[in-house]
């Protein structure tokens, strides 16, 4: 074909337009290949390198680390002493490195310049550390010491790797006192205190009543004094064992970590595929059920799950009878008139205000107004501080339901258009009510479609942060807004949330370079629950379609 | 059997009737219940709706005022009142008088509470009394033989008797030391004016002979006693022309005096060299006050004008006195300014008895009170200027309680430039956290809503070419198994939460960009051309491929093109760069080409935000396209059109409600969106099209402002604002879309 023939059939414009599609689909595909492969990468164990560089002073360095990135840069954004070894105008390649051991080094990571590394290797005596505090640690074991004294044992790594499982025992033993045991006394002392505040504030503080809180108060603050002996004495234990590390960087100086101090240890570099695929499964296993460390830069992000999955359960409650009474009222009972007219223009608007607003609405309307009437009428013992007057878990669902509530209605009225007439009048014809039509007959067969619309709520909310930063989720939550103390669930309790813990931990911790495989790992599970809801959701009303297919025509 | 009894069918008949009777009942509460069910949506909007109403509303309420008499104090008509203020509670009042009685009285009934013989001990004849501009407690007391002594009063609340009993307990003492701080033999003296802040304090005194007499103190502490004195310096010089008002500044560097030609002059310390003469226009100048923050000076003159100016620093880091700005409701000559101890706001009483009510940020008078019925002598504002104790000459006392909680708040102050304190010139700023009062709170939403719309633009820049050329590719060409999978692939994006989105826009984009910014605008120029190419390769190619995919799956021999065309791009950027700019483009951009680079910019964001916005463009402008009866494009073809032609000529015209509404509704989600932009820009609120610098846009802002606002405050109530302006745009966006689409599709249902 000529080409200017081809150009006049205007095939040229609908392959741009073909282009765009493909430019959207890489897009989309990009992106989630990208939170894939560095969520992922955060539980992989990576190798750790070891670089000799020679210097433009002509030192020998010696460099140990993980490779994060690499990548090509021109040499005036080089330092003028790295710069005068290259040609110029030309570009050079470099690698960020991960350097851990912060306590040593005083940062995490560094470039290293690619032109000047002499050798590079992997040793597979390396050993990566993961630690309480200060970041991981490279270097290679030299000894194990017990109570201060160098063990002689012909298995030095097997038997750390024994001392390491006898610490984490010990450290789970502290964890359940501390949060479990200790905390519930505290949140009972509290109890206490509030109990006798209300009780001066009602003018019925006698004396018998003072005194059996009194009484109360001591055994409490006995039991507490044995349990802290107990912390004490598993403290103790922890702090018996030390390895003995060699950092393997430029500095040779062997180092005493105490094992208390020590979660995992593994040779990222001696290991086979099946001990990688191990770790990485271990890894994943902990960063689900562990508690965030390090300012939430690691460790795991169980309250954030937890907060999540309970914020959203709370919203389905509030927004599920509304949602679906709305929907019924509109396809089945209103007239089909102005009013209707005006709560569908309603519920289209409700549906295209920005998150933010409903936000403001909730702190301003449910936090600082409902909130601070509740307070004062109900929790006047507990003030000045206050209990509903503030941002919780309650309020940020009730938020939410207010969010997600047009997408439950929109589901229900969908859901309930599909259903034929004739089903309607065939019930009514025999003899049943409106309302047992509807019971009976109509909303069975419409499940499927006010299911869609719960379960695309959910995902709305689960994903959802900006109203949540005004009515209630914090970074670190000291407790968790469901537990073992009466009353269980704490509905004014604040929480922490997935959302946002992508945005603190990646914006507003201290360390973000060092925190960021972290937040994709998070990101990747968000968005893996987020896209299942989604496709759930697509598939059930699919399926739904199918059905009643059949009793259209 | 049992049925054929009578007894029994009289029972069964009435159970059936119960029961009839109950599944009514029960359907009638099911009706009513669902009712009240979609009825509440109803009322949630509203609810919505009218609750920031309700919050916003307080901004724009004009200040009321309410008068009443308190007391009378008949006695205090023998001698003239020096000085009056008033504590925070409104409870007790001070006074000071020239015959040197110091008083506490209550200021409801005005018992006498306490008095002290201070000031009486020294002399029985005061002239002045002047509290420090900073209202520290500090006053300056003259007496006519020229002394001047140096008091503290302070109020001290104490709940003794728990929270709901509240003693204050009102103190006055000699401050630094209890001798004369200053001694000017012999002369009248005309105008007191004191300063004090952290370092010391600064007095200035004008006699009636011309005589400008300033002394400087640096505040000493004894680290062992705690005891605090002064250093203190001296100058003075004779007027040339003589003065008739004074001021000095909060940074003790500038004395302000006014004269009765109406000029001001500003004099500098320690010289007092004559810095800046401004004359204004208005007559003779009757009144001068320091705003809060001893930054401003308030000059009143007999015409009845005010006028605020301050000195501004230029490029060259030269410092001069500026007329900023003139308030001229008042009509006879101002006889005092008293300004407001936490914010910028002011009260001028003329000599007509007018009471204006000011606040200088917004430029407006807030409230004009006729007291001429009062015949005022004294006057003191309470610490939060919500009341002002007024003292009659016959001794009458009365309050005057003023609700004016948000006095900075005007049209102008919020969308129009202001001139603001230490600024070259009126600008739109928003600088909304304080640290002090004496902060100047700039709250303009220009540069937010200025952020919005920029950040929305490019994000639709981005969005509008890929979500419509898509959109129509897939509605009208693309292969229809091809069309089941990438719909919905595209279209379950719009469920990605947008944290992620802001997350990988700010911490994986942004960094990438500003390494690879040549490549990716050596991509934008080399994609059309290659994409071309490679269709002309693959119309002219003729191999088994083709039998395999056929027509209207494009896209997926694409997809490989466009993956080697980045790569080429990303190959090529590095030696094109060298060639065209000599460095790397970035380097080139901030360093040659003069434009400042931030690494979160407004390309970031709009590709991130573009990126939210395609599958709800794509998404509705496809539904609309592909909803198109297939008659007309049949019409067209067999007509002699190319498909192209049917699809822009045929289709896109019928389908156009459909995609107006869906940029509608892309504008209304950009708009709104909070988190990308909170992460994706560094949230500075300038205003500049500048594509590689931020913005802060409204949703922004809230959420970054929101929870440290106080309740009910200005900024608290702004910020609502904000949130109900977004509102009503979506709101009016949602229904005009709607409008639209309903009016157009009817002119289109003819074809």
């Amino acid at each position: 074909m000529k080409m200017k023939k081809w150009i006049s059939t205007g095939a040229p414009w609908m392959w741009l337009n073909a282009a765009a599609v493909s430019a959207c689909l890489l897009l989309v595909g990009g992106l989630l290949l990208l939170i894939t492969v560095r969520g992922v990468g955060h539980f992989w164990p990576a190798e750790v390198h070891e670089f000799f560089l020679e210097t433009p002073s002509g030192d020998i360095q010696r460099v140990v680390g993980q490779i994060r990135e690499e990548e090509r840069v021109p040499m005036d954004r080089l330092s003028a002493d790295d710069a005068a070894a290259i040609e110029e105008g030309s570009f050079v390649t470099r690698v960020l490195v991960k350097t851990g051991n912060r306590d040593v080094l005083g940062q995490d990571f560094r470039w290293v310049l690619q032109n000047q590394v002499i050798e590079q290797r992997t040793p597979l005596s390396m050993v990566v550390l993961e630690r309480e505090e200060w970041g991981a640690f490279f270097g290679y074991v030299v000894g194990i010491k017990s109570a201060g004294e160098l063990q002689q044992t012909r298995d030095v790594w097997g038997d750390f790797q024994r001392m390491l499982e006898r610490v984490n025992d010990l450290r789970e033993q502290a964890e359940e006192l501390q949060q479990g045991e200790i905390g519930s006394i505290n949140y009972r002392l509290e109890r206490l205190r509030l109990e006798q505040r209300g009780m001066e504030l009602a003018g019925e503080d006698d004396e018998q009543a003072l005194a059996a809180i009194r009484q109360e108060r001591e055994a409490l603050q006995e039991e507490y004094r044995l349990l802290e002996e107990q912390l004490v004495d598993v403290y103790q234990e922890m702090q018996r064992d030390a390895v003995v590390m060699r950092t393997g960087s430029d500095s040779t100086t062997d180092r005493d970590l105490p094992l208390s101090t020590i979660i995992a240890a593994w040779k990222p570099n001696a290991m086979s595929l099946t001990t990688q695929l191990g770790h990485f499964f271990g890894q994943l296993g902990s960063f689900i059920s562990d508690d965030p460390r390090e300012a939430n830069t690691e460790g795991g992000i169980f309250p954030a799950i937890y907060g999540t999955v309970l914020m959203v359960l709370l919203m389905t409650v509030f927004v599920t009878p509304f949602g679906v009474l709305a929907g019924v009222y509109l396809k089945e009972y209103a007239r089909q008139g102005l009013l209707t007219r005006t709560i569908r223009i309603a519920v289209n608007n409700l549906a295209g205000v920005p998150s933010i607003v409903y936000g403001v609405f909730g702190l301003g309307f449910f936090v600082y107004t409902l909130g601070g009437s509740i307070d004062r009428l109900f929790f006047e013992a507990a003030l000045p501080s206050p209990t509903f007057g503030t941002g919780g878990l309650f309020w940020a669902s009730l938020t939410l339901a207010l969010l997600t509530l047009p997408v439950v209605i929109v589901s229900t009225e969908e859901g309930l258009a599909r259903i034929p007439r004739s089903i309607r009048e065939g019930s009514l014809a025999l003899g049943a009510t409106q309302w047992e039509t509807l019971w009976r007959t109509i909303v069975p067969m419409a499940s499927p479609g006010i299911m869609t619309g719960l379960i695309l709520a959910v995902a709305r909310a689960a994903g959802e942060v900006a109203p949540l930063m005004l009515v209630g989720v914090v970074k670190l939550a000291p407790s968790l807004p469901l537990d073992g103390d009466y009353p269980f669930l704490h509905p004014e309790r604040k929480f922490m949330h997935l959302g946002f813990h992508v945005y603190d931990v990646g914006f507003q911790s201290p360390n973000v370079e060092a925190a960021r495989p972290l937040v994709y790992a998070t990101a990747l599970l968000l968005v893996i629950v987020i896209l299942l809801l989604n496709i759930v959701a697509i598939q059930v009303r699919n399926n739904l379609r199918e059905k009643y297919r059949g009793l259209e025509s | 059997m049992n049925a054929a009894s009578p007894e029994s069918a009289v029972a069964g008949r009435a159970r059936s009737a119960r029961f009839h009777q109950w599944r009514g009942r029960k359907d009638a509460v099911a009706r009513w219940l669902i009712g009240v069910g979609g009825v509440a949506v109803i009322i949630a909007v509203v609810l919505i709706f009218f609750y920031l109403l309700l919050v916003v509303f307080p901004l724009f309420t004009p200040a009321s005022t309410e008068l009443h008499s308190s007391a009378q104090r008949a006695e205090w008509t023998a001698s003239p009142s020096l000085f009056l203020s008033v504590e925070e509670q409104q409870e007790l009042g001070l006074r000071l008088a020239a015959d040197g009685s110091i008083e506490f009285f209550r200021v409801a009934g005005g018992e006498t509470v306490g008095t002290s013989p201070l000031l009486s001990a020294l002399s029985d004849n005061w002239v002045l009394v002047v509290p420090a501009n900073e209202y520290t407690g500090l006053l300056a007391a003259a007496t006519a033989d020229g002394r001047i002594y140096l008091l503290r009063q302070s109020f001290e609340t104490r709940f003794d008797g728990g929270v709901d009993q509240r003693v204050i307990i009102p103190t006055i003492e000699f401050a630094y030391s209890d001798q004369p701080l200053l001694e000017l033999a012999g002369v009248r003296l005309r105008q007191l004016a004191l300063s004090e802040n952290d370092s010391g304090l600064m007095l200035a005194a004008l006699d009636e002979e011309g005589r400008l007499q300033v002394l400087k103190g640096t505040r000493r502490e004894n680290m062992l006693t705690g005891e605090v004195s002064l250093d203190s310096s001296e100058s003075g010089i004779v007027l040339p022309v003589p003065a008739a008002t004074l001021a000095v500044s909060g940074d003790h560097r500038w004395v302000y005096l006014g004269d009765a030609s109406g000029t001001v002059r500003q004099l500098a310390m320690p010289d007092l060299e004559v810095q800046r003469s401004i004359a204004l226009d208005g007559g003779a100048i009757t009144a001068m006050n320091m705003l809060i923050g001893g930054h401003s000076v308030l000059v009143g003159d007999e015409q009845g004008t005010i006028s605020q100016l301050f000195p501004i620093r230029d490029d060259d880091n030269h410092v001069t006195l500026e007329l900023i700005r003139q308030f001229d409701q008042q009509q006879a000559a101002i006889r005092q300014i008293v300004t407001e101890q936490r914010r910028k706001g002011f009260v001028a009483l003329d000599a007509a008895g007018q009471l204006g009510i000011y606040h200088s940020t917004a430029g407006t008078l807030v409230h004009l009170q006729d007291l001429s019925g009062l015949d005022v002598q004294a006057l003191a504002l309470a610490p939060r200027a919500n009341g002002l104790l007024l003292q009659g000459e016959d001794g009458e006392l009365s309050l005057l309680e003023i609700d004016n909680e948000h006095p900075e708040i005007s049209f102008a102050s919020l969308w129009q430039k202001v001139w603001y304190e230490n600024y070259q010139q009126p600008e739109y700023v928003w600088q909304s956290s304080a640290a002090t009062n004496e902060f100047e709170p700039k709250f303009s939403l220009t540069p937010l809503v200025f952020g919005t719309l920029k950040a929305s633009l490019y994000a639709m820049l981005f969005a509008i070419p890929l979500a419509l050329m898509g959109a129509a590719y897939t509605a009208y060409f693309m292969a229809p198994r091809l069309r089941q999978v990438v719909k919905p692939a595209i279209e379950i994006m719009a469920a990605l939460p947008t944290v992620i989105l802001g997350f990988l826009a700010g911490l994986w984009f942004a960094p990438y960009l500003e390494e690879n910014l040549a490549g990716i605008f050596a991509l934008l120029l080399i994609l059309p051309p290659g994409v071309l190419l490679a269709a002309w390769l693959w119309q002219n190619y003729d191999g088994w491929a083709k039998q395999w995919l056929a027509e209207g799956y494009e896209p997926l021999i694409l997809i490989p093109v466009l993956l080697v065309l980045g790569w080429l791009a990303l190959w090529l950027a590095d030696p094109l760069q060298f060639a065209l700019f000599g460095s790397d483009l970035r380097t080139w951009l901030s360093q040659k080409a003069g434009i400042s680079y931030d690494q979160r910019n407004a390309l970031v964001v709009g590709v991130a935000m573009g990126f939210a916005v395609i599958p709800t463009l794509f998404s509705i402008a496809e539904d609309a396209i592909f909803g198109v009866p297939r008659s007309l494009s049949n019409g067209s073809l067999a007509l002699g059109a190319t498909q192209w032609q049917t699809l822009i000529r045929v289709i896109l015209p019928t389908a156009s409600p459909g995609i107006f509404s869906a940029l509608m509704i892309g504008l209304g989600r950009a708009v709104g969106e909070t988190m990308i932009v909170l992460m994706a820009t560094g949230n500075t609120p300038v205003m500049d099209w500048n594509l590689f610098e931020g913005m802060r846009t409204l949703a922004a802002n809230i959420a970054v402002e929101m929870p440290e606002s106080e309740v009910n405050g200005s900024h608290y109530r702004i910020l609502f604002l904000a949130a109900l302006v977004l509102f009503l745009f979506t709101f009016v966006v949602n229904t005009g879309a709607e409008l639209v689409r309903q009016r157009l599709r009817e002119r289109y249902s003819s074809l």
